[in-house]
């Protein structure tokens, strides 16, 4: 693959990887910890908002954002045709 | 049948099921015995991954840690899990495009030096026998608890059963038993919380449950809070540790699992890049479903608890109070001779001294679940602790035979000397771990939390750095990690182990526990490893070539031998 490209596919990675990794750091640091007190007024049923992104919301998420990334990167690969 | 014969009976068939699989998939060479000759599906290799992860400490004794501390116990959850974020996004793809068989093999090629792989076995030997140790303890206290053997008998069973097949099968064997053993603890995990939940709440998700009300019709986490603010504990919900500690203390555990060496060489038995990044979302998920049920056991467990025993009479408890009691994981004593147990946080007034392992162990009993139940309980906990040991011992086996036989000792060694060589350590390995167990060092608790500072002090930011960062050379590395590691050793050293003239809480450091100082040292080693490159020549071209390469995911061949 010409360097160039791989310099634009890489980028894109990166860019990828920054915007996955702040919703990882919003849920878990954010939510679930710094703002924890603020989200814990909410109510989700029986769970203080924070208290439930701590134990539970937090952990949905992180699995989602795998998946998300698996299909971001899949296509990614597609399109620079790395994906052999 | 008795609860007795059901525990025999499904450890018995258990253990079979796992010996015939070591027996079937045996490994015939190197490539096979260190990385499952690189052919394992990503559904596959997340069971395993998943098994390999969590450990006896997991399964037995991670709801009732959270149950005793409410909010604080999210630390371990976030963190036990986040890591894999990481792990799929800036480590597993490209670790698995470089293609070698262990993390040394990865630092000592990138940072083109043999004092980086030996700083690295040294990291991954300690970190692996901190962690070994104390599961061949738990194995023990299952065999001790469930199988009525002596504790240390229990331990020589576990060694023998995890010898045949770790030796026998190397990672081909462990990738398939392990990928049994999930299915054991999972199923053996979620069915008592199912029940409990259902009997509880009338919610057969355990994850939704909590949030639901009771028979009562309040919600049973506001019950919770109320009955702790009653006895003078701090509200379930909210925590008793500062924010700082929380926030480091969940990215040292997050970042320490990223580093592990047992869990990042779990990546290298796949096929392809693509397969990697897929089975780190599997891995993720099936660990997800017995962490988010976790919480849901403690609150009914801690609910179930206090509404059992506080202000009860001791007379008319029911059995299976009196059964653990005499295991001495429940200690009741009546200071004010009414009767009556107080269960409350003041320690002064306190009567009842309760095991947090046993909030998973008398489940069953508890909530007056069938016979079988109990069987199953015994045969997870020995799938976890021996899941976990197995995956550990292929590290050290491989640190030992293939680190440093082959890559620094004798290079010349002919693969069937190396395989010999690597069931050979892998057997000193097992002996080892089995003194350990027999003999726990007083360490052994404290040093868990090191092993996650140390994978965090060390591993992470050395590989994180050799992927994204190409101008990273050997000696920025090098001396990233040492300051990491000594830095991280020295902290831990002094407040658990009272050396360097030791100190308390009033002494650490931003007030930063030594469990949340793995963040710090951290962010330490980034900071080294970048100044000192800065005023150090640029790495070799052919080392620049090969970040270039990990960089791109096609044509990653099978794991290669070099």
């Amino acid at each position: 693959m010409a360097n160039k490209d791989l310099k634009k596919y890489w980028k894109e990675n990166l860019r990828y990887l920054f915007f996955l990794l702040a919703v990882w750091f919003v849920v878990s640091y954010g939510c679930g910890i710094l703002f924890v007190d603020d989200l814990n007024s909410i109510r989700l049923g029986g769970f203080k908002l924070g208290f439930w992104f701590a134990q539970q919301g937090a952990m949905y998420v992180f699995v989602i954002l795998i998946f998300v990334y698996i299909r971001l990167m899949t296509k990614l690969d597609k399109k620079y045709g790395l994906d052999v | 049948m008795s609860a007795q014969e059901w525990i025999w009976l499904l450890v018995g068939l258990t253990f079979a099921l796992y010996i015939g699989i070591a027996i079937w998939t045996r490994a015939g060479s190197t490539k096979e015995f260190y990385v499952a000759g690189g052919g394992v599906s990503p559904l596959a290799n997340g069971l395993a991954t998943a098994a390999d992860w969590m450990s006896a400490a997991s399964f037995i004794s991670m709801a009732g840690l959270i149950s005793f501390s409410g909010y604080d116990g999210s630390v371990y959850l976030m963190g036990w899990t986040g890591g894999y974020v990481l792990l799929a996004l800036l480590l597993a793809p490209y670790l698995r495009k470089f293609g070698k068989f262990t993390v040394p093999d990865f630092i000592g090629d990138r940072y083109y030096s043999n004092t980086a792989r030996t700083v690295a076995v040294f990291c991954a030997l300690i970190i692996s026998f901190t962690y070994i140790a104390g599961q061949m303890r738990g194995v023990g206290l299952v065999f001790s608890r469930y199988l009525e053997v002596d504790i240390n008998t229990g331990v020589v069973i576990g060694m023998i059963i995890v010898l045949f097949y770790a030796v026998l099968g190397g990672m081909k064997g462990i990738t398939y038993t392990q990928v049994a053993q999930y299915c054991v603890l999972i199923f053996a995990f979620m069915v008592p919380a199912i029940f409990i939940s259902f009997q509880m709440t009338g919610n057969l998700l355990p994850q939704l449950g909590f949030g639901s009300t009771g028979v009562d019709g309040v919600y049973l986490l506001d019950k919770l809070d109320g009955l702790h603010r009653e006895l003078g504990f701090h509200e379930y919900t909210s925590g008793s540790k500062s924010v700082v500690d929380v926030f480091f203390i969940t990215a040292a555990l997050m970042v320490g699992t990223a580093g592990l060496p047992h869990v990042i060489v779990r990546f290298f038995t796949v096929n392809k890049v693509s397969d990697a990044r897929k089975s780190a979302g599997w891995a993720l998920l099936f660990i997800a479903i017995l962490y988010t049920t976790a919480p849901a056991i403690a609150v009914f467990a801690r609910t179930n608890l206090i509404e059992t025993v506080s202000n009860q009479k001791y007379e008319e408890l029911p059995d299976w109070f009196h059964t653990w009691e005499s295991t001495g994981l429940l200690q009741f004593e009546d200071k004010n001779a009414d009767g009556l147990i107080q269960y409350v946080a003041d320690a002064a007034v306190n009567e009842l001294q309760v095991d947090k392992d046993i909030m998973v162990l008398a489940n069953p009993e508890i909530a007056n679940l069938p016979n079988w139940v109990i069987g199953l309980i015994a045969a997870g906990a020995l799938a976890a602790a021996l899941s976990t040991a197995a995956g550990l011992l292929l590290v050290i086996s491989a640190s030992v035979s293939h680190d440093l036989i082959k890559k620094m000792i004798r290079p010349s060694i002919s693969e069937k000397g190396e395989l010999i060589a690597a069931r050979l350590s892998a057997l000193a390995a097992v002996m080892l771990a089995g003194y350990f167990g027999i003999h726990p060092p007083g360490f052994v608790a404290a040093t868990v939390a090191l092993a996650f500072g140390l994978a965090a002090a060390s591993f992470f930011p050395a590989i994180v750095l050799g992927i994204f960062y190409k101008r990273m050379n050997k000696e920025g590395a090098v001396a990233g990690m040492v300051v990491g590691v000594l830095l991280m050793l020295y902290y831990m050293t002094r407040f658990k182990f009272g050396w360097f003239g030791g100190g308390t809480q009033a002494n650490w450091w931003f007030g930063i526990s030594p469990e949340g100082f793995g963040t710090y040292a951290m962010v330490i080693n980034f900071a080294v490893s970048l100044g000192v490159s800065k005023f150090t020549p640029a790495p070799p071209k052919e080392v620049q070539e090969i970040v270039e390469n990990i960089r791109i995911p096609s044509g990653a061949g099978a794991a290669q031998d070099h």
